[in-house]
Order: C-alpha cells, then sequence, then structure tokens
C-alpha cells in the first residue's frame, strides 16, 4: 500500500454564486514530485489555498489528512507549524532586505530579543548551499535576478523545517536557463525527505519532473496519471485531461494572404536607457507585409521587447539611431502619439501593469487610445463609446455581462481581447503583441491565435514575440530570431523548427 | 431567488455610490432636529452657503487632482497669495475691479504653471512639490503684504462674496428673481436629461422607465425649488452661490465629459497603460496643476471678499478641508476614482456639520476632533463596501 503524506477528501468549496471546487479528491505520496494543472480558473490555486489554510477550516466541506492525522488550519501560519510550506507565483520577498533578513523573515534568529547576525547569517548560507545558490546571504534581494529570488524562497522555505512545499507556477517569471536549475533543485527534494506539489501550465516541465499529476477541470479532479506507468503520458494527453477535448490542432488554420510590405526598420540600435553605453539592440533590420504574422525569438534578454517599444515612439532606450519605413516612406516616430498616428500598436507583455486601467470598464479600456475619435472638439460622445465598444465586445468574443463591466474582474483570455480592441480601434494596422497568450489557459489561447489571424486576414501586419517556440511556428508566416540584441537569423514558416531557431537565438556575434 | 439577488446587488451596487447623499440626508437631519429647525432657516441656509463656498471651489480642483493620483498641499497658501495679490492689485493700485481679478486668476495661473512643471515635467513627486509651494507662497504672502493687511476693499469686489443678486423683478416678501432663476435651471435641467435619455434610446440603450425618470426631475425640482425659497426669504440670491453653480456645472461635464477629464482619470488609474495609449501624461498633469491655480486664485478672491481683507493668514488649513471633502465624497487615495459631485457634497458635509455644531455651542475643539472621525468613517465606510462587493462578485 502506498503512503501518501497527504490526502484531501471530497473538497468542496462555494463563493457567493460560483462553486469555486467541487468533491475534488488529491492524494500525494510521500517524497514525490506532483503536478497540479488544469486551465486557468480551473480550480488549482483554490485547492492549494484551502490546504495552506487561506480559507480557514469550516469554509469548506470535506476533509484534509496530513500525515495520517486529520488537520483542520485556522490560518498559513498554522499550517507552517505542521511544514506545509506555499510559495506564490509573485514572490513574496522584500526587495530592500538582504538574503538572510528575508529567510528568516517571521522567524527572526534571536537571542533574548536582539537579533543575532553571525547566526542569522551562517544559518542562511547553509540554506543557500542547499539550494545551490552562490550568493553573499548579505546581498539585497532586489540586486539579484528572479530566478535566484525564487531560490531564496525555497530556501526560505527549508528554514521552515518544511515537509510538503507547494509551488505556483515556479517559473513562469524564469528564463529556460533558470528554469532548468530550479527543475534540477525540486527533482532533489525528495533526497531530503520534502514532498513537493507544483502548479504549472508549463507541460514540458510537468512531463520532465512529476512522479503523478493530477488534472483539474472546472473545479472537479478528471484524473490522476502516474507519469512513470506503462503508458507514456505526453502533453498531448495531459491538454486532452485539461480541457476534455483533444487538442490535436492546437493552433487554428490558417492561409495567409500576404500583400505589400507596410513596415521596415532598418539598422536600428538602441542603448540602455540608464546606462548609456550598453547596446541593447544592435543594428537590427526587419520588415513586415500587410497579412502577415511575424515573429521574434529570442531568450530573455535578447533585446525583443526594446526592440518593439523604441520603434514604437521611443517608448524605450536612449540614443535611438536608425530608419523606420511605413509603406515605404521613410518617417520620424518620436512619441507614443506618434506612433499611433502612424497606425503602429504595442500590445504589452504585461497587461495588468501596463497595459490595462484595471479600475476602469471595458469601453473606457477600449476607446482610451482613440478618444479623438468619439469626440467633437474636445466632448468625448458616450453613447457612441457604447456603440464601438459593444461592436468589439461582439466581434472578439469578449465574455462579459456587458461594457461596463470593470476589466479587473476579467480572465486574462477576456483582458487581453480587451487590449487588442484598443489597438484595433485605434486604427493601428501594424500590431506589435509582446507575449499576448502569456497567462491565458489553453483555450482562450486558441482563441487568441484565431483573433490574430483574423486580423492578418483583414490586412493588418502582426508582429508576435513569444518565449514559447511551439506558438511562434504554429501560428507566424516568418521568424526572427535574435540573440544579445541582434537579429540572427530569419527562418520562414516552412523551414522553421524549433531546433534551427534555437541554433540562431544562441548564437554569439563577435 | 434569482429575482432576488438582482435586487440586493442592484441595492449594494447603489449603496456604494449613493451612500454618501444618504448620509448627507441624515446629517441635515440630524442637525435639523437638535436645532430645533434653525439649521435650514432661509438665514442660515444663506450663510452655509456663503461661509463654504470657498472650500467647495477648491475641492472642485482638488477632486480633479486626486483623480489624477496627486494631491495639492499648497491651496491654502494659494489662497493667502492669491487674496494679497488682489488688495496690490485693486487697493494699492487701484485697478478696476474686473481687471483685477482677471489679474488675480492669471497669477493663479501662473502658480499652478509653477507646480506642474515640476510635478509633469521634473517628475517631483506632488506632495514634495506642493508641500514646498505651501511654503514659498505662505512666504510670499507675507512679502507682497510687506507684514501688513490690506483692507478695505471696494464694494463692487466685496460684491463677489457678499453681494445678492436680487430685487430685479421686485418682491412681495420674497424675491422673484431668485425663484425665476432657480426654475429656469430646473427647466434646463429637465431638458438637458430629457435629451440626454433620447439620445440613449436613440443608441438602443437601456434607459430609465418614464416613472422613473419623471420621478428623479421632481425630486431635484423639489430639492432646488424648496432651496430657492428659502434663499428667496433672506436676502435673495448670494452672486457667489451663482459662481459656484456655473463651477459646477463647468467641471461636472469636463470630468465626465471631455477628452481631458477622460485623460485624468486614465492617467490616475494606470499612469504606464495611459502612456502606452499615447495620451500625453506630462501635460495632462501639468493642466491639472495649472487649473488647480486658477481655481485656488478664484477661492482666493471669494474668501478676501469675504472678509474684506488681504491678511497673511488667510486660508490656512483650507488644503485639509478640500482633501477631506474630496475622500468624504468618495475618491480614492490611489487615484483614477472620485467625481466632482462627490467632492461637493463631501465638502457641504463638513460644512452642514460646522454649522450645526457651532449652532448647538459645541467648542471648536471638540469640533475638529469629530469632523476628523467623519472622515475616518467615511472612507472606513467606503473600503468595507468595496470589500463586500469584491466577495459577493
Amino acid at each position: 500500500m502506498d503512503d501518501y503524506i497527504l490526502e484531501m477528501r471530497g473538497i468542496t468549496k462555494t463563493f457567493p454564486g460560483v462553486k469555486a471546487l467541487q468533491d475534488v479528491t488529491l492524494k500525494v505520496k510521500r517524497e514525490e514530485i506532483h503536478a497540479i494543472c488544469g486551465e486557468n480558473g480551473a480550480g488549482k490555486s483554490t485547492l492549494m489555498m484551502v490546504l495552506s489554510g487561506v480559507y480557514p477550516h469550516r469554509t469548506y466541506d470535506g476533509d484534509i489528512y496530513f500525515d495520517g492525522e486529520v488537520v483542520q488550519f485556522g490560518d498559513i501560519r498554522s499550517s507552517e507549524d505542521r511544514g506545509i510550506v506555499i510559495i506564490h507565483q509573485e514572490l513574496a520577498l522584500s526587495p530592500y532586505l538582504s538574503i538572510a533578513e528575508n529567510i528568516f523573515l517571521g522567524n527572526e534568529q534571536a537571542t533574548r530579543g536582539m537579533i543575532d547576525w553571525n547566526k542569522t547569517n551562517a544559518e542562511a548560507a547553509k540554506l543557500l548551499a542547499k539550494v545551490g545558490l552562490d550568493e553573499n546571504p548579505m546581498t539585497r534581494v532586489a540586486d539579484v535576478g528572479v530566478g535566484k529570488q525564487q531560490l531564496v524562497e525555497i530556501a526560505k522555505a527549508l528554514s521552515k523545517r518544511v515537509k510538503l512545499l507547494i509551488l505556483d507556477e515556479p517559473t513562469s517569471a524564469l528564463n529556460d536557463e533558470d528554469s532548468e536549475h530550479l527543475l534540477d533543485l525540486l527533482r532533489h527534494l525528495p533526497d531530503q525527505g520534502i514532498t513537493s506539489i507544483m502548479i504549472s501550465h508549463k507541460l514540458n516541465e510537468i512531463a520532465a519532473i512529476a512522479d503523478t499529476t493530477t488534472v483539474i477541470r472546472d473545479g472537479e479532479t478528471v484524473e490522476t496519471l502516474d507519469m512513470h506507468g506503462t503508458e507514456k503520458v505526453t502533453e498531448e494527453r495531459l491538454i486532452r485531461g485539461m480541457v476534455g477535448r483533444d487538442l490535436e490542432h492546437r493552433f487554428p488554420e490558417h492561409t495567409p494572404k500576404i500583400g505589400e510590405e507596410v513596415l521596415r526598420v532598418e539598422d536600428w540600435t538602441v542603448h540602455h536607457p540608464i546606462q548609456h553605453e550598453r547596446v541593447v539592440v544592435h543594428e537590427a533590420n526587419l520588415s513586415v507585409r500587410r497579412g502577415e504574422i511575424v515573429g521574434l525569438a529570442g531568450l530573455m534578454g535578447a533585446g525583443r521587447t526594446e526592440l518593439a517599444m523604441s520603434v514604437f515612439g521611443r517608448s524605450y532606450g536612449a540614443d535611438i539611431s536608425g530608419r523606420v519605413y511605413k509603406d515605404g516612406k521613410e518617417i520620424q516616430i518620436r512619441t507614443i502619439h506618434e506612433a499611433i498616428r502612424h497606425g503602429i500598436a504595442y500590445a504589452t507583455e504585461d497587461r495588468k501593469k501596463y497595459g490595462l486601467n484595471l479600475i476602469e470598464d471595458i469601453k473606457r479600456n477600449i476607446s482610451m487610445a482613440s478618444l479623438g475619435k468619439i469626440s467633437r472638439r474636445g466632448w468625448v460622445n458616450d453613447n457612441e463609446e457604447v456603440k464601438v465598444a459593444e461592436e468589439y465586445r461582439a466581434s472578439m468574443n469578449i465574455k462579459a455581462p456587458s461594457v461596463t463591466s470593470i476589466t479587473g474582474k476579467l480572465s486574462g483570455g477576456n483582458q487581453q481581447k480587451v487590449v487588442l480592441s484598443k489597438w484595433i480601434c485605434a486604427g493601428s494596422d501594424v500590431l506589435i503583441l509582446d507575449e499576448p497568450t502569456r497567462g491565458i489557459d489553453v483555450g482562450a489561447k486558441y482563441e487568441i491565435h484565431t483573433i490574430i489571424n483574423s486580423l492578418a486576414d483583414d490586412g493588418k501586419a502582426v508582429i508576435v514575440i513569444s518565449s514559447e517556440l511551439p506558438e511562434l511556428l504554429g501560428i507566424c508566416d516568418r521568424i526572427y530570431a535574435l540573440s544579445a540584441g541582434r537579429v540572427t537569423g530569419e527562418v520562414p514558416r516552412e523551414t522553421a523548427t524549433q531546433e534551427l531557431l534555437m541554433q540562431y537565438m544562441t548564437k554569439v556575434k563577435d | 431567488m434569482a429575482v432576488l439577488d438582482t435586487v440586493k446587488s442592484v441595492f449594494t451596487k447603489n449603496l456604494r455610490q449613493s451612500g454618501i447623499y444618504i448620509a448627507f440626508v441624515l446629517i441635515i437631519a440630524l442637525f435639523t432636529v437638535l436645532t430645533h429647525g434653525i439649521l435650514l432657516t432661509p438665514q442660515n441656509i444663506t450663510n452655509m452657503v456663503v461661509q463654504n463656498s470657498y472650500i467647495l471651489i477648491l475641492a472642485i480642483g482638488m477632486v480633479i487632482v486626486i483623480i489624477g493620483g496627486h494631491i495639492d498641499l499648497s491651496v491654502g497658501s494659494v489662497v493667502a497669495f492669491t487674496g494679497a495679490v488682489a488688495g496690490v492689485f485693486i487697493v494699492r493700485m487701484d485697478l478696476p475691479w474686473w481687471l483685477g481679478v482677471l489679474g488675480v486668476l492669471l497669477v493663479g495661473a501662473l502658480v499652478g504653471a509653477w507646480q506642474g512643471y515640476w510635478v509633469a515635467f521634473v517628475g517631483i513627486p506632488a506632495f514634495i512639490v506642493t508641500l514646498a509651494g505651501m511654503l514659498i507662497f505662505r512666504g510670499a504672502t507675507m512679502v507682497t503684504l510687506g507684514n501688513t493687511q490690506i483692507s478695505p476693499f471696494p464694494d463692487t469686489f466685496r460684491n463677489i462674496a457678499s453681494g445678492y443678486a436680487n430685487g430685479i423683478f421686485g418682491g412681495q416678501g420674497y424675491d422673484l428673481f431668485t425663484l425665476v432663476l432657480a426654475a429656469a435651471g430646473v427647466a434646463a435641467f429637465a431638458f438637458t436629461q430629457f435629451r440626454e435619455r433620447r439620445a440613449r434610446q436613440q443608441y438602443q440603450q437601456e434607459v430609465a422607465g418614464m416613472p422613473a425618470f419623471v420621478a428623479k426631475i421632481l425630486a431635484v425640482a423639489v430639492v432646488a425649488m424648496a432651496f430657492a425659497w428659502q434663499l428667496a426669504h433672506y436676502k435673495g440670491l448670494p452672486i457667489v452661490l451663482v459662481v459656484l453653480a456655473v463651477l459646477l456645472l463647468v467641471y461636472v461635464a469636463v470630468t465626465k465629459r471631455s477628452v481631458f477629464g477622460r485623460h485624468v482619470y486614465a492617467i490616475g488609474g494606470n499612469l504606464s497603460a495611459a502612456t502606452l495609449s499615447g495620451i500625453k501624461v506630462k501635460w495632462v498633469s501639468f493642466w491639472i496643476f495649472v487649473n488647480m491655480g486658477v481655481l485656488s486664485a478664484v477661492a482666493g478672491i471669494v474668501f478676501t471678499a469675504r472678509l474684506n481683507l488681504a491678511g497673511p493668514k488667510a486660508g490656512t488649513m483650507f488644503e485639509l478641508d478640500a482633501i477631506a471633502a474630496c475622500f468624504i465624497g468618495g475618491a480614492a487615495v490611489t487615484g483614477g476614482v472620485g467625481t466632482v459631485v462627490g467632492a461637493i457634497v463631501g465638502g457641504l458635509i463638513m460644512g452642514v456639520m460646522n454649522n450645526g455644531m457651532s449652532l448647538l455651542g459645541v467648542g471648536i475643539d471638540y469640533q475638529q476632533s469629530i469632523k476628523g472621525l467623519v472622515l475616518l468613517a467615511a472612507v472606513a465606510f467606503d473600503i468595507y463596501n468595496k470589500r463586500r462587493a469584491d466577495l459577493s462578485r
């Protein structure tokens, strides 16, 4: 018989009007890596919040057995006392405190009420060695990268004598190298007697490290898969469980109708906005034609976002040089306002931070970049605004009761549709989409891809920046690869493969 | 069940929006009872309007500053400074009153431009810039006045705050003109509301049913006419009320309807998103402060005209009253939320409480503390409602 460290039986959690979890069962074996996957809103995070005591006992139905006993947690503290530690997607570190201070935050190493700094730093150094982080414990957290911050979080969890570690999307903010390192670390946690639960969207990672996978859909457990069983569990198999349908075609079919060149960028060089001597984009050349979807591939720090934003009205960088041609004519773009007037749009990679006014409703977000069109002599026509917004709600299939719904309450996919509506409404014919499907669940991704295709069919030129190579291969007609600020390759759809792109993306020019 | 839920959600939603109005009515009712009706006598109503006018004028400008995500701590000093400048222009230089007023408004705009420059183009937080401004313009007031005070002002100037538009149509114990103007105002309100409703219908949007629509117009008409009736039985229509009404109409339109107003909400709600949407955020911030400067000058003129004196201590703590009015009226500290009408009602709540407590003989010491508690309670209520709305979605 299997030895289970955790059993959650018949967990049901309702919010007013919504059943978030319905009779969910989760069984986690001792010292395994257990992955939980499911679409956004499937209930993964809710389940973990029930487990860690964020939703206290009695606000849900069902029983939790931990280490063979029934446990009833009133808050996070009580679950941490039992050795259950959760690391959230958004890291909970204090940026201006040192690594050591962060590790022992709330658990200070003190003697008689005074902090023992030698002990704090020495203990921290031991923990850092365990997670393979080679940093001085006295370094400020703000001075290390996100990947290392993630390791600090794990060290912090270890300091609490963790038995069950829950990681919510641990690699979503990491580059490939850091992700690899983190996964490697996770693989070795069972040796230290630690069981981990990992929530992830990245199915390849789940396939790589999980021992067992539980699939959740619409608040219910769909299946629990043994990853080392006789039948090999592929990504396609997981997707089938998550969406309840076979996604043989993960990307919509599309036959491009490519026309004239719309935008061309020549010898584009951009320097870092603060460190002026650092070159971020080096003599980049690229072009995009009407009806074409062009991809920009590159690793973190390759300069994709920087290239896009510097073209978009110099919203990034300093000492920018180079030429931009629109419809064959050279144009000067000095401000974002001018970029928009020339029909260029840039949808950011971080919708919530840079793309939307989350406290405002859908219609005001859609009209934000084109108020001039629905106003006369400086006065906005509210009715026209509602009408226009309603048209986009229908054509983009934005799922919300009305255009007066607050954007902050929409799902990621619907928020992205609002952002796209904003730019189409602004009359853009060159759309630069930075990570258009980041943080969006599988079903909605398909929908966004379909929208991108139909935008191209409407004669718009689309540039897609994505860290997911399958996405670029699935929807782009042509892909540029960037490495360290240079365009290192240009590949048409027919000959593009992940391997070839990766070669260009890692190519180092002297 | 579903119907009940809808009713409940409509109620909770409206409670958040209309909570402030309900509180306003309750506070008026409370003090009317406590003062045995003195609160609503013609003379007292007129006094309340005149006494609070400058705070309300400041609150209009302040709520726009706050929606834009800034704050302005300097308005009290700017009121004093513009008052002093008015004294120099009108008394010392003996300019005609209208030329003097224009000059003062221009000075207010320049003061606003100065602060707007530092906030918008240099990027210093408004809290710091206007804290500096608070000191700078208090000092400038004393320099302008030369360590004395300027008084008296000519009657033409004083009329701005203490004059009444009355007697034009004669009256039989009450001022007919006030009533006629109020009636015209109500008619204009009904007409614009009707036109708006028709426009919405043409766009096939949902509108409230005709009975509800008529009831709303009637309610406004009754309150407005009752208010005018009381005014008419004292000295007639205070000129400062006309100034206030015009400012209110203009700024409600600016915040709700104008492209500029929309941009203010957009930069307060998410500065980065507004920037990346092509909004010229620096210029918007700049004009917000220019506007605040001009409105401070208007308040300075009204205050000086009312006291008939430009003194170095004028306007002390006005900035805090104006800011409190905005927050009581539902503006958010983080920006992006707030309305001009809310700020006005917030200012009136404080005005009614000041007046009511004074009538009851409550000392100024207690008054301060009670006002502080009301501010805290208003914002706490707002946060409580927001949380409940979030939970029940």
